[in-house]
């Protein structure tokens, strides 16, 4: 938490128009995974800025290593914003990417993550990475809150470098844990579904 | 001849504005406001009321409307009062917040993005930009920048003609054919509504107006406020809007088209062309215009709010949307408030140029 993340987070709101809109959710500092679809470069950053601050204070996006440490601006920022960066490339057997978060975030953060691995354009949803499985297998008292983001995909599309100022929105939904006994398939699948059914409240 | 003293440029950027100074321009923002205060006092009262005397929907409704009017009535205020660049920087602002709500309810393809940008941030604020820069000018040459508003001949065509095909040349670089024309036509429709058509609005303040006097016969320097022009122009285009939806529904009758909406009757924008011509009959004083004249305006503008409303309306039904400012949770709909205004703005703005500063430098000069 520091001036050039707020006012990076303020810019983006501003630019993006975005709203937040928490649907049977409320904010909180407890320790939560807001996992939400990919679409655009400002989704952390509009994410974490619709926080309150308070939130925002314990709230740690994950970024991808390889992405985030290129030339200097980059690992700067990721710095500003307290990002978790994992090593999409080098998954190691003794550090996994999952006991990594877990140990970084102890019992007072909070992530954001991107469980589709990529940013996919609005209309489609990619299906889930593993990762927020193990996480709550590990970590089940992790609430983990689905987030729909609209329309952002429009504002700075992948590929582009220059936003268009259009109204975007971004949706909070019910919290979901890992029940017992529940497969992985099936948990993905229903955490893929809390995102989509966001897509029409 | 290519540069006038510095205090001919300021006479020249604060001329024919001062709100001030201008007794009946003050006296109408007085006026309004008073009303305004009066109408609010009311729906206060209505919606202490209990539920069966009054219809508490239609008093919400009021109560919201009178509250819009009461901000926008602030913020034209203000603008009027830090001068002729601070209102048009305003109408700017709006211009910007609409067409980012109708970019918004408009689908667009990746393809469509660089042109999306140039659009909002050079097109829209090099239009105002244009308007604002005709009095900088005013040293140059007539022939260079035209007879005023200087740079009018420029800033009439920029959108619909460079603009427009800039557009078309964007979204074909971008190398995305499908739906070409369709995709361009969405972008041009949201320019030439949410920026072009309101720029007239503010490009009133730059006019430099005649009135005829019956008495000698001769035309000669209206000696008002283009301040108050442009608040009798929003006044009567509200008054228009505030008429149709009072006389659709006393009246009733039958719709005009009712796939596009639902509330609006023929009996309805006749009885709003009749008394909106009966307000401005009684408002000429803050104009360059006679009794008769001012009525006769205030018609054609009823008519055309009543066109901008209607088609708002039908681009709102074809997206699904029933207002702009639904769409987004939280945002006021900045499109609900100006269609009707986007439509009346360039037809009143070259009316009275023509009328009112064209005509009569052309008798003049003879």
């Amino acid at each position: 938490m520091n001036l050039t993340s707020t006012l990076l987070a303020f810019a983006a709101k501003v630019l993006s128009g975005a709203q937040a809109r928490w649907i049977d959710c409320q904010p909180d500092t407890c320790q939560r995974v807001y996992f939400a679809n990919h679409t655009s470069h400002l989704d952390p950053l509009v994410i974490w800025g619709s926080l309150p601050y308070d939130v925002r204070e314990v709230t740690r996006p994950v970024a991808a290593k390889d992405y985030w440490s290129r030339g200097p601006i980059k690992p700067f920022l990721a710095r500003s914003f307290n990002a978790l960066l994992i090593d999409r490339k080098k998954i190691k057997v003794h550090q996994s990417p999952i006991e990594l978060m877990i140990n970084e975030i102890g019992n007072r953060f909070s992530l954001i993550v991107f469980p589709e691995g990529g940013r996919v354009p609005e209309p489609g949803m990619r299906e889930f990475k593993s990762g927020i499985y193990y996480l709550s297998k590990k970590r089940p008292d992790l609430e983990l809150v689905p987030v729909y983001i609209e329309n952002l995909n429009r504002v700075l599309p992948r590929g582009e470098f220059l936003p268009v100022p259009l109204l975007s929105c971004i949706k909070f939904g019910a919290p979901i844990w890992l029940e017992e006994g529940e497969s992985k398939v099936d948990f993905l699948t229903r955490a893929r579904e809390a995102v989509l059914n966001l897509k029409e409240l | 001849m290519f540069q006038p003293s510095g205090d001919v440029l300021i006479a020249q950027i604060t001329s024919r504005f001062e709100v001030l100074t201008h007794a009946p321009t003050l006296a109408l923002l007085g006026g309004v406001l008073l009303a305004l205060m009066i109408a609010w006092g009311v729906a206060w009262l209505l919606g202490r009321q209990s539920d069966s005397t009054v219809n508490p929907a239609l008093v919400q409704l009021f109560d919201r409307r009178i509250r819009a009017w009461l901000l926008m009535y602030v913020i034209l205020a203000l603008g009027f009062i830090l001068g002729r660049g601070a209102t048009t920087f305003l109408f700017f602002c709006v211009s910007f917040f609409a067409l980012r709500e109708f970019i918004t309810i408009t689908p667009t393809r990746q393809g469509d993005h660089r042109a999306l940008f140039w659009v909002f941030f050079v097109f829209a604020p090099l239009q105002y930009l244009l308007i604002f820069a005709g009095p900088l000018l005013s040293g140059l040459d007539e022939i260079l920048v035209g007879p005023g508003p200087y740079l009018h001949g420029l800033y009439s065509i920029l959108l619909p003609v460079y603009a427009f095909l800039f557009v078309f040349t964007r979204v074909a670089l971008a190398g995305d054919p499908r739906r070409f024309l369709e995709r361009t036509a969405k972008i041009q429709a949201a320019l030439l509504i949410c920026v072009y058509a309101l720029s007239f609005a503010p490009a009133l303040l730059y006019l430099d107006l005649y009135r005829h006097n019956s008495a000698t016969g001769q035309w000669e320097r209206w000696e008002g406020s283009t301040a108050g022009l442009l608040f009798y122009f929003i006044l009567i285009v509200q008054l228009a809007d505030m008429f149709q939806f009072a006389g659709s529904k006393m009246l009733g009758g039958v719709p005009i088209a009712e796939d596009i909406s639902s509330s609006r009757t023929w009996r309805g924008i006749l009885f709003s062309l009749a008394m909106t011509s009966l307000c401005a009959t009684g408002l000429w004083w803050v104009t360059p215009f006679t009794w008769w004249q001012s009525a006769c305006l205030s018609m054609v503008v009823s008519a055309l709010a009543f066109a901008g409303g209607m088609t708002m309306s039908a681009i709102k039904r074809d997206r699904g949307v029933k207002d702009y400012g639904t769409l987004v949770e939280g945002h006021a709909g900045i499109l609900d408030r100006i269609d009707s205004l986007c439509f009346a703005a360039p037809v009143f703005f070259h009316l009275t140029r023509y009328f009112f500063m064209v005509l009569p430098m052309a008798q003049i000069g003879e």
